[in-house]
């Protein structure tokens, strides 16, 4: 090996570094009319950032893939832009919980460097933390409802979605029990089926109880993926989905606003002003960007008067504003990292030699995947829209953390099944 | 468990090439859909991110439209703002946000933001785009004499009417005034007060009354149903007619303007010369509507006439029932006498009439009327020059000679001699088109001058007057041609 693997991971970062600065530059240009020290030094920060988040690994996983964490910079740093163009205070915020997710990234790192497996021992607990953390949002006086899903925990100053952490637990404890229980569910008796309907029960009262289609569709998903992997029955998958469409189904006639939705997606048009509203203008502004797009800084996201046209511009609805201002040549890059991304995970997962570890790479890696699927489907119409966030670009304190969390968990799987078939 | 890992990572991969596919949908096919919807704001806000080209009047000097600057939260937008207010409101239009685009700004508004594509163009405002420089519209030079375009608002006083005056050898638009105007700056802050304002007539100031407005032609079309008579071989200037102050129409009696004096013997020129309904009463029913409307054809009727404005600020002239077209199948049950002096149910534009003048002035062949002289760069280099272009031939040369000559008789000694300008040959006609209702008369005057070498074809209506084209209009006719023609005018000192 003539470049080692961390070193192809500096060289990678410096390149998103470059990229970053000069999306960043364009930004500025198109707001300033003129570059100044203030866009070089932010690209400085940024690379910074990275380049130390780049020594942490270095130190604890060091055979680890080496270009998710450039992936991953990427992904933020072109977030972070279009974040600063559409709200600088936002951008600020948006700054300061990359730092805190790469503190957090570092923190599991360091803590889990020597044997993430020991976690397999703690399932139940992250099982049943899993829960509590679903059910935080549901409770009174933390509870929030914001944009009519009941998502969000508020303790004092500080708002976060708890969900966004119970997917990771989720995983976490799927990959242990199903490690443990595969060979039983592989024979796919009656009797045990039990857990797989307790697991469809959670997932609709998610749906029910938050009025969050998209999660339920989430961690359902992440659920009969994982379950496949590890019994290798397609027809569970099959049940699971039709259980699931079913279930939807009902929640559909019960709950109106999932029913709404529905309707929003098949045509948004029946309700311009109302309900399709967000999608038109979301269509309308990826529909501008055209094969070139506008250019960083130059897409129109306001009226004429400065009001924003587009509702959760920066959070739920941030790929509409990437693709007006990249256009169809530059979003299709982007789309193409995160292809690149799931790639390098679901390689990680066939590297892992344990059952374990390959139960969790790829619920990692589908759960990151699923989640750009629901959100950026839910945009350009393939599925009902959902309110999720793009994992590592949208504007999100919770979302960008516990992506870190979950890039953590890839690079520790993937450092693992390296250093073995290395040495 | 390598297998289901491969098979679910190809899932993945599909889930997101799905999205690739998807997107493309939206921002390659589906994206001039979305561009065309009318809520599209984003579209709407993003035109104004373009500098658009400047208007000017005919001189290439004065500027009817020009960019207002406006920096909103980093962006800069440019708005219009029409220095000479309401002058031009109707031939250049506005462009708002709230009402969008009328007149030369939406017909010519792929010159004005600089997307008239051809290669070099596109390369040029790509570059633009990339450089992040903002893409700046072509600069359009107008047809329109504005000192004359002024004398014609002023003329026309606030009376709803209109004027429109052509050069009849191009077809170049000289003047294109609706009365009452409105003031383009009001249409996007102050909308409801161009609403608001009340006159003599139906005041709809945003109508414009020169391209769209359809009004009755009285006698100014015997200068059509001449131009059938003699082009059609039936009748000479000297053919004679007998006029007893009426006509007889299917047993009814159709009556002279003035009936307390009949003419009695006369010829062809003197009936048009003194306007006597009666002898074209005559020659319509010997004509019949078939040649008459064949003729009017010819001059452009039943068609928008082919001037460079949105489609639905032209209006073709023409039988009409009920607001339509009389469709071509119904035209032979048209009554032959009254459409012979323009009753019957004949509306014309004044454009079109302006049109009829022109082809008489220009030897009998219709020229298009346009708007637009050229296009031109910003660095100030002309793109585009727009040549006449001539839409047929009319009549024949010959005829187009009797009735200038015929048409002259009508100022120097007919109903037309307000119309008079000392040292120049006007040839005209006048009409008073009854709408059977006192103080409800449509006054007109169709003319061209000088008849030797002619530089303009004009015509004039005005609404809701008690009084005949010849009193009304022709004083107007004249005030419009001394200002195109720079004659200094001598009835106001």
């Amino acid at each position: 090996m003539t470049v080692g693997a961390r070193t192809r991971e500096l060289l990678s970062l410096v390149v998103v570094g470059a990229i970053v600065g000069t999306a960043f530059a364009s930004v500025y240009i198109a707001r300033q009319e003129i570059v100044s020290t203030e866009s070089l030094s932010y690209a400085l920060f940024f690379l910074g950032l990275y380049v130390a988040a780049h020594v942490i690994t270095r130190v604890t996983v060091p055979h680890a893939d080496p270009y998710l964490l450039p992936m991953a910079g990427l992904l933020t740093g072109i977030g972070l832009t279009e974040i600063y163009r559409l709200d600088e205070d936002d951008a600020f915020r948006q700054g300061l919980w990359i730092v805190i997710g790469l503190l957090a990234f570092a923190v599991t790192l360091v803590v889990l460097r020597l044997d993430y497996r020991r976690l397999e021992g703690y399932k139940y607990l992250f099982g049943l933390g899993a829960l509590l953390l679903l059910a935080l949002p549901a409770m009174p006086v933390i509870g929030k409802v914001v944009n009519g899903a009941r998502l969000w925990v508020e303790l004092g100053p500080v708002r976060f979605q708890p969900g966004e952490f119970a997917k990771l637990f989720l995983i976490v404890f799927l990959a242990g029990y199903l490690r443990e229980k595969r060979e039983v569910l592989a024979q796919a008796r009656l009797k045990d089926l039990g857990p797989l309907l307790l697991i469809w029960g959670g997932a609709m009262a998610v749906l029910v109880l938050t009025n969050d289609l998209g999660g339920g569709l989430l961690y359902f998903g992440i659920f009969l993926a994982m379950l496949y992997v590890a019994t290798a029955q397609v027809w569970y998958v099959l049940a699971g989905a039709v259980m699931f469409v079913g279930g939807a189904a009902l929640v559909y006639t019960q709950v109106g606003r999932v029913a709404e939705r529905v309707r929003m997606w098949l045509d948004p048009w029946s309700d311009a002003d109302g309900g399709g509203y967000q999608t038109i203008q979301s269509l309308y502004s990826i529909g501008h960007g055209h094969f070139g797009g506008t250019g960083f800084g130059q897409g129109v996201f306001t009226d004429a008067e400065g009001n924003l046209l587009i509702p959760y511009l920066s959070t739920d609805f941030i790929y509409s504003a990437l693709a007006q201002e990249l256009g169809l040549i530059g979003i299709a890059a982007f789309l193409l990292v995160y292809m690149l991304f799931a790639a390098r995970g679901f390689r990680i997962a066939l590297l892992a030699q344990d059952g374990f570890s390959k139960l969790l790479a790829v619920g990692l890696t589908f759960c990151f995947t699923l989640q750009t699927f629901i959100i950026v489907g839910g945009i350009v119409r393939i599925i009902p829209l959902t309110g999720i966030t793009l994992p590592f670009v949208s504007y999100g304190g919770s979302s960008v953390v516990a992506n870190f969390m979950l890039l953590a968990g890839l690079l520790l799987v993937s450092n693992r099944a390296n250093a073995r078939s290395g040495s | 468990m390598n297998q289901q890992i491969s098979r679910l990572a190809v899932a993945g991969l599909i889930l997101v090439s799905s999205l690739i596919v998807g997107t493309t949908y939206w921002q390659a096919w589906a994206a001039p859909g979305l561009e065309q919807r009318q809520d599209n704001a984003i579209k709407v806000v993003a035109q104004f991110t373009i500098k658009r080209g400047v208007i000017y009047a005919g001189d290439g000097v004065t500027r009817l439209a020009v960019n207002r600057t406006r920096r909103i939260s980093g962006q800069t937008f440019y708005f219009r703002r029409y220095p000479k207010g309401g002058l031009t409101g109707h031939a250049v239009g506005y462009s708002t946000r709230a009402r969008a685009r009328t007149g030369l700004e939406r017909s010519r508004n792929d010159y004005l933001t600089g997307a008239n594509a051809n290669l070099s163009t596109v390369l040029d405002t790509k570059l633009d785009e990339l450089r992040g420089k903002t893409i700046e519209g072509n600069d359009i030079v107008t047809t329109i004499r504005w000192r004359a375009q002024q004398v014609a608002l002023e003329a026309l006083g606030g009376q709803c009417g209109a004027v429109a005056a052509i050069e009849p050898s191009t077809g170049k638009v000289l003047v294109l005034a609706s009365s009452p105007t409105f003031n383009p700056n009001l249409v996007e802050r102050n909308f409801a007060a161009i609403q608001r304002a009340r006159g003599p007539c139906p005041v709809a100031p945003l109508l414009d009354r020169a391209t769209a407005g359809l009004f009755i032609p009285g006698s100014t079309f015997k200068v059509v149903t001449a131009a059938a008579a003699l082009d059609s071989g039936r009748f000479t200037p000297d053919s004679s007619f007998v006029d007893p102050g009426y006509c007889i129409e299917y047993g009814q009696r159709v009556n002279n303007y003035d009936t307390s004096s009949p003419f009695g013997r006369i010829s062809f020129a003197q009936a048009l010369q003194h306007s006597v309904n009666s002898a074209f009463c005559e020659m319509g029913k010997k004509l019949g509507p078939d040649v008459i409307l064949d003729y009017a054809r010819r001059f452009g009727f039943y068609e928008d006439p082919p001037i460079d404005l949105p489609s639905d600020e032209r209006s073709p002239s023409g039988l009409y029932q009920d607001g339509r077209l009389l469709p071509k199948s119904e035209q032979r049950r048209a009554d032959p006498g009254r459409l012979a002096f323009g009753q019957e149910r004949m509306l014309v534009t004044p454009l079109q009439m302006a049109m009829v003048a022109g082809t008489v002035a220009n030897r009998g062949v219709v020229m298009e009327p346009f708007l637009t002289a050229r296009v031109k760069a910003p660095d100030g280099s002309t793109l585009t020059r727009f040549e006449p272009d001539e839409l047929r031939r009319a009549i024949k040369e010959e005829t187009a000679a009797q009735l200038s000559q015929m048409m002259e008789s009508v100022v120097s000694g007919g109903t037309g001699t307000a119309a008079q300008i000392p040292g120049v040959r006007v040839a005209g006609k006048t009409g008073t088109a009854e709408t059977g209702r006192a103080g409800r008369n449509t006054a007109w005057f169709v003319c061209f001058a000088p008849v030797d070498r002619p530089q303009v074809a004009l015509a004039v209506v005005l609404q809701n007057q008690s009084g005949t084209g010849g009193t009304l209009a022709a004083p107007i006719a004249k005030r419009v041609m001394q200002a195109l023609l720079r004659v200094p005018s001598n009835s106001e000192g």
